[in-house]
């Protein structure tokens, strides 16, 4: 396989690696530094990815993996990944503004949520999988990701609506 | 879309059990300005999922194509290939090979070379002895020389009688 056969296998969902990796890692830089991981990775290993029949799916769960290695890694550091991205959504327009600072809401909510529910609310409302490749993803049955989905986007509505009446912040 | 399909489509979409179009159905839905007061925090949720939906991965990644590691050895290949062969080559030059060794053709031709060998050299012996009649004959040669030397003198003496006359 040449650099370019590579590129165009990975072109596709590189920018997915690299969304789940940061919904996990959240910050800019360390996410960046799991994708170039991941992307090493499958190329090394060039030989053996063209046997698979679902390399995206394959890579999706190397990045979970990674990512959730990572996470633990560093706790056990006692460490916490620092995100330095706070001006990432950068909307210049004035009436913009507002919206934003919802958005940050909704992230901050997002972190909050277990690893494994990010990870199904990313792949189903991010990246649009069906539920069968979530669960080939993330190694388990149908029914387990529906049910986590479920329970991960009241949450997400819970604490938004709470939010969103009280303008707590 | 009807106000009430699209909370039906909510309370759906809250269990997970919506399909992916109908979730992109209550996308288009919240993707409009104007949604009802109460229905505001989905419209947030589903903003934020369109924002994240345009981050991309920019950095370069460095993809070094492998080296195949077979070149490396052919050189250390080709040195043990040398080395045994020059090891074999100095073992058979040290071996000496004893006439037992030898097939019974090998002996045959051995033994007819021999023979040759021994003719010929009883033949050079015989020349030899021929050259010595050569030798006996040269000294007597020799001899006969000397003796010439007694007639020159002789010579000299009966021209210095000439001249005196």
């Amino acid at each position: 396989m040449t650099q370019t056969d590579f590129v165009k296998l990975v072109l596709p969902f590189k920018d997915k690696i690299y969304r789940l990796a940061k919904r996990l890692l959240v910050s800019n830089e360390e996410a960046e530094d799991a994708t170039q991981e991941i992307l090493i990775k499958l190329w090394n290993n060039k030989k053996k990815i063209e046997d698979y029949r679902n390399v995206e799916a394959f890579s999706m769960t190397m990045t979970k993996n990674l990512c959730l290695d990572r996470l633990k890694s560093k706790q056990a550091q006692n460490l916490k990944i620092v995100h330095s991205n706070y001006e990432d959504h950068n909307i210049s327009l004035q009436k913009q503004v507002e919206l934003n600072d919802s958005l940050n809401w909704v992230s901050k909510i997002m972190e909050e949520l277990p690893e494994q529910q990010k990870i199904i609310v990313q792949l189903r409302d991010v990246e649009d999988y069906e539920f069968d490749e979530i669960a080939k993803v993330l190694e388990m049955n149908e029914t387990a990701v529906r049910v986590a989905l479920s329970r991960a986007r009241k949450t997400i509505r819970e604490k938004l609506t709470n939010k969103h009446n009280y303008g707590i912040r | 879309m009807a106000l009430d399909n699209i909370e039906q489509l909510l309370e759906k979409y809250d269990n997970a059990e919506t399909t992916l179009a109908e979730e992109a159905k209550i996308r288009a839905y919240f993707s409009r300005e104007n949604v009802p007061a109460h229905l505001e925090s989905y419209k947030l949720l589903f903003q934020y999922v369109k924002h994240t939906k345009q981050e991309q991965f920019t950095k370069d990644v460095p993809l070094q194509p492998k080296r195949t590691k077979m070149y490396q050895w052919i050189s250390v290949a080709a040195i043990a290939v040398l080395m045994v062969g020059g090891y074999f080559q100095v073992h058979q030059m040290n071996q000496k090979t004893t006439l037992d060794d030898l097939s019974h053709e090998q002996l045959m031709a051995y033994n007819q070379t021999i023979e040759v060998f021994s003719l010929v050299s009883s033949k050079f012996n015989k020349g030899t002895d021929n050259l010595e009649a050569l030798s006996l004959v040269s000294s007597k040669l020799n001899e006969g020389a000397e003796n010439l030397s007694y007639i020159k003198e002789f010579n000299k003496a009966t021209n210095k009688i000439i001249k005196s006359e």
